[in-house]
């Protein structure tokens, strides 16, 4: 058990003493209205930007920047035909990263006044002099130009805080109504939004003010069948986005099925929770009673709400430079994709994997036009046709691999935590010929389709995973037969990449997000996506999961 | 700023509870002061500081509740912020399962949980220690990854129906994993400290050296049921999900109630009083153990006395809302913080000695929840994992994979070495037969 944090006596209410462990919830519990007040404007924004980096370089450091960041973050909580919790929340501060003797420092102060913030650029080149006593890597940049002034916005169409909370709790409470006249015994839901407006400068002359927005509507439906003491639950089928609320406004052109018997729906880039709702209550009343996997070897056809979390971590994680170069060892791992791996151009997947990282697809989590060193964002490939091409690299690896430039892969999750390399969006290419989903199951002989994810654990070099899933079904000679249940899969990244044997096309293709994603020490949250289309993948081991306990 | 006396912090929540208009207000007042750095390839890569206290007040209107928080304490600051919860009180709709507040409760005492060497602790100490760690590795020319964060801190509590609560705590954790420069063996310590007076980065990263440099050349041995001694970072964790820890974090009394723990009863109710664990598994908290000393008051205010969780092998008590407590007419124990399993005298040596044939397991990791109802577990071993044979470690085995719960785990108990502290735990070495390993991993 982790011992408890102190933060998590800050003593939020009663009823909310849980929400610290949900790290986009962090800041000031303050009137929803006060989320739709204006922040600094960019010029004073711009003005205490030029003390830090002046303080900084005037104490010594050869680089300084500085993200002066307010962050804005609703969370709406219930259960059956309650709320319970509503929590706004804003925190706003400066964080400055110098470097000095060739160390990176780092602090950060939620006083805005120019003392406080000078006073914090020299803390930080005075942290970064104390560490350059027993560096022994000296810090090297890759070179940036700066942009001057700029600025970015998420495209959404509707701000999320704009929404009446009673609308929002309205559409909660109706979810959960529908679940539960579905037959569901319990069903919890939630809906979470995120606002980061972000400023960055720095001593390239970079002066970039952003607006970043995210959402994640979600719910879990649980239904106990007390005589056989059995329960089961299913997970929404939503994905977080980096859009507003009209996320929420179903499209009949979002919706896609899977295929033919197995009454999956997935959504692209509007969601409907009521048909979500609706249906994870009779496919979780069907999980009590449905049958369970026999364990064996069998082609695996994976709908990209599942598929994606597998991109995320057995592609996603491993292609990290920092995790390739040992700085994540004590933590999130290293990785199996070295440089002398690479190469070796052993395949990393069949002719049909086509990997690309990105930060710029519309809906994205990871779409931004800047990251958080003053970098413009990009797409790029990472593997092309099976073959590992690249990695996901920030300003101070890129001369490792003796690139001039960086990637654009920095981030951090507020003010007060320290940027470093994060996950772009990793993206497997849908296939180029028509295909539909009940194309791709008519070729299986002996199979199992699975939507939406569930159990997840890799290993920390990333070359053994187990995932288990929402619902599976059976497939016998190219047909959906019957739900199934108990079902995981394991296997080894590279033979389950090069298994993969074919995939739908882009009619297919839709947005997996990680809204939570842990990674460094002390440990940050970022949030991510992965697109693809439903991908088949030939032969993969299925294990069965049930057990008896006494 | 971070560490205000018991005085100080009172006046402070005196002055907010009598702004109050409400009919029950409630304040929290909690300050950090948290330094950390980290290295990789015997480098500093990052470090960083941060000091705060925060204020959060919680209204009640009626069965209406609403949160406010800032971290400025001027009076008109202050007054914001209690008006602010007031309104977001008076927004909200009614909440089913209100309680009204606490009143006075008397609070046990742990003086130990703060110590002076720990909130002293300055960005050069972090440097040194951290600095001796890596000189170890590169005279040995070995690799290292480390992280120490330290926290002193304090929570105060104040309500308008006479609850005063004040306590100050430390913590430090490090954690070092050391590999060979090629990459074919890998070691990990891991400790954690109220007072870091014993403290020595170099000394802890010794046995994370040795676990490296012995696990080089694992063979595979093929997967299925082995004994298994389990060290305590087999068990326990600070930075990831862990099997004893899940375990603990499921004694929920309304989870089981409802129908969905390991710890429902078929038909309906719980399973308390029912014999789940082998006889010599007993598990408690206590936050005044001296060595693992922690908050004696929970969020909410309710005391945090010693509670035993099992005893001998039987599910003694559950944590509960209070609430559902209320509702169901059972003790109303909040969910502690750390816990202490009670064991024997052996070390994990001692435990190696007694084995015929079995698996040293260092570390469990990538922890994951397979189905709740069995409360299956997946992960993987890392950084040192070694076959027993005779007594004696025999040769380094590559990871495995296992599925596995912890309830069945301990009821295949063979023997319980000595407790150490561990993420704020008291926790034993394990000896399991029947571990379950359900496939290799290359990983290193």
């Amino acid at each position: 058990m982790k011992r408890r944090d102190f933060a998590a006596l800050a003593g939020l209410g009663a009823g909310a003493l849980w929400l610290p462990s949900f790290p986009a919830l962090a800041g000031d519990l303050v009137d929803p209205a006060q989320l739709l007040e204006p922040g600094l404007d960019v010029a004073q924004k711009k003005r205490l930007a030029d003390v830090a980096l002046n303080a900084a370089k005037a104490a010594g450091a050869t680089y300084a920047d500085i993200r002066i960041q307010r962050t804005l973050n609703q969370g709406i909580f219930t259960r059956e035909k309650q709320v319970q919790n509503i929590a706004s929340a804003e925190t706003q501060g400066i964080g400055i990263r110098v470097i000095a003797g060739g160390t990176w420092g780092f602090a950060a102060t939620n006083n805005l006044t120019d003392a406080s913030v000078a006073k914090t650029a020299q803390q930080a080149v005075a942290i970064a002099k104390a560490n350059s006593k027993v560096q022994k890597e000296p810090v090297q940049l890759a070179p940036q130009k700066g942009y001057g002034e700029v600025s970015w916005k998420t495209p959404i169409q509707q701000n999320a805080f704009e929404v009446p909370i009673k609308e929002k709790v309205d559409l909660l409470l109706n979810a959960n109504g529908v679940a539960l006249a579905g037959g569901a015994s319990f069903v919890n839901s939630a809906l979470f939004q995120i606002n980061e407006q972000k400023y960055f400068a720095s001593t390239d002359g970079s002066y970039i003010d952003q607006d970043i927005h995210r959402i994640y509507p979600t719910f879990g439906v649980t239904v106990v069948d007390r005589a056989s003491g059995k329960f089961r639950s299913r997970q929404a089928m939503s994905s977080p986005m980096g859009l507003g609320y009209e996320y929420l406004t179903p499209k009949a052109a979002d919706k896609v099925m899977g295929p033919a018997g197995s009454d999956v729906i997935g959504y692209k880039q509007s969601y409907d929770i009521l048909e979500d709702a609706a249906l994870a209550a009779k496919q979780t009343k069907q999980k009590i009673t449905c049958k369970s996997v026999t364990p064996g070897k069998y082609d695996l056809v994976l709908d990209p709400h599942h598929l994606g979390l597998t991109i995320h971590e057995s592609v996603g994680h491993p292609l990290e430079l920092d995790r390739v170069l040992g700085y994540e060892a004590n933590y999130a791992g290293t990785s199996f994709a070295t440089l002398a791996w690479k190469a070796k151009n052993i395949p990393y997947g069949s002719q049909q994997v086509n990997i690309v990282a990105d930060k710029l697809q519309t809906g994205s989590l990871g779409a931004v036009g800047y990251d958080d060193e003053g970098v413009k964002t990009k797409e790029w490939d990472l593997i092309k046709a099976g073959k590992l091409v690249n990695y996901e690299k920030i300003r101070d690896q890129a001369h490792i691999v003796g690139q001039q430039y960086s990637d654009g892969c920095c981030y951090s999750q507020s003010w007060q935590d320290v940027q470093f390399q994060r996950m772009p969006n990793v993206s497997l290419r849908p296939g180029t010929t028509n295909k539909s989903v009940d194309e791709l199951v008519a070729g299986v002989d002996k199979g199992i389709y699975i939507a939406g994810n569930g159990s997840f654990s890799i290993d920390q070099q990333r070359y053994n995973f187990q995932f288990g899933g929402q619902v599976f079904y059976a497939i016998e000679k190219g047909k959906i037969t019957e739900p199934l249940e108990d079902v995981a899969y394991q296997a080894n990244t590279l033979e389950f990449w090069g298994s993969c044997a074919d995939r739908c096309d882009e009619r297919d293709y839709r947005l997996f997000g990680a809204f939570n994603d842990g990674k460094g020490q002390p440990s940050q949250s970022s949030a991510v996506s992965h697109g693809s289309a439903t991908t088949r993948f030939n032969a993969v081991n299925v294990i069965n999961t049930a057990r008896k306990i006494g | 700023m971070a560490i205000l006396s018991q005085t100080e912090a009172q006046d402070i929540l005196k002055k907010v509870i009598g702004y109050s208009t409400a009919d029950e207000c409630e304040a929290t007042l909690s300050g950090t002061l948290e330094g950390n750095v980290r290295s990789a390839r015997n480098s500093i890569s990052t470090s960083g500081a941060t000091d705060n206290v925060s204020l959060a007040v919680t209204s009640y209107f009626g069965k209406k509740q609403g949160t406010a928080t800032c971290n400025q304490f001027d009076d008109a600051t202050l007054k914001r912020c209690v008006q602010r919860a007031e309104e977001i009180a008076r927004l909200a709709p009614d909440s089913p399962e209100h309680m009204p507040l606490l009143g006075p409760q008397q609070y046990l005492s742990s003086p130990q949980s703060f110590a002076q060497s720990t909130a002293a602790i300055t960005p050069d100490y972090r440097a040194r220690q951290m600095g001796a760690s890596m000189d170890y590795c590169t005279s040995k020319k070995l690799t290292s990854a480390g992280f120490l964060n330290d926290r002193a801190g304090f929570v105060a509590k104040r309500n308008s129906k006479g609850l005063e609560a004040y306590q100050r705590l430390t913590n430090a954790d490090f954690s070092v994993t050391v590999r060979t420069p090629d990459g074919t063996g890998s070691g990990y310590a891991a400790t954690d400290y109220t007072d870091v007076k014993n403290f020595d980065a170099a000394r802890l990263t010794a046995v994370a050296a040795g676990k490296a440099s012995s696990s080089v050349g694992a063979k595979a041995i093929e997967p299925g049921k082995y004994t298994v001694i389990l060290e305590p970072n087999a068990l326990v964790s600070n930075s990831d999900a862990s099997l004893l820890g899940a375990l603990m974090r499921s004694f929920d009394a309304r989870s089981a109630d409802e129908g969905r723990s390991f710890l429902s009863k078929k038909g309906g109710g719980n399973r308390k009083g029912e014999k789940l664990f082998d006889e010599r598994i007993t598990v408690y908290s206590d936050p005044t153990n001296a060595e693992v000393p922690d908050l004696t008051f929970a969020g909410d205010g309710r005391p945090q006395q010693r509670t035993t969780w099992i005893e001998k092998g039987v599910v003694k008590n559950m944590y509960t809302s209070r609430y559902w407590a209320q509702k169901s007419g059972i003790p109303d124990l909040p969910p502690p913080g750390g816990f202490i399993m009670e064991g024997g005298t052996q070390s994990t040596a001692d435990l190696i000695k007694g084995t015929q044939k079995g698996i040293l397991v260092t570390r469990l990791w990538y922890i994951r929840p397979v189905d709740p109802q069995t409360l299956l577990y997946t992960g993987l071993t890392r950084d040192g994992t070694f076959y027993i044979e005779n007594g004696a470690i025999k040769f380094p085995i590559k990871n495995f994979r296992f599925n596995e719960s912890p309830v069945i785990m301990l009821n295949n108990v063979e023997a319980i070495g000595r407790p150490v502290r561990l993420a704020g735990n008291l926790v034993p070495p394990l000896k399991i037969r029947d571990f379950t390993f359900t496939s290799l991993s290359d990983a290193v």
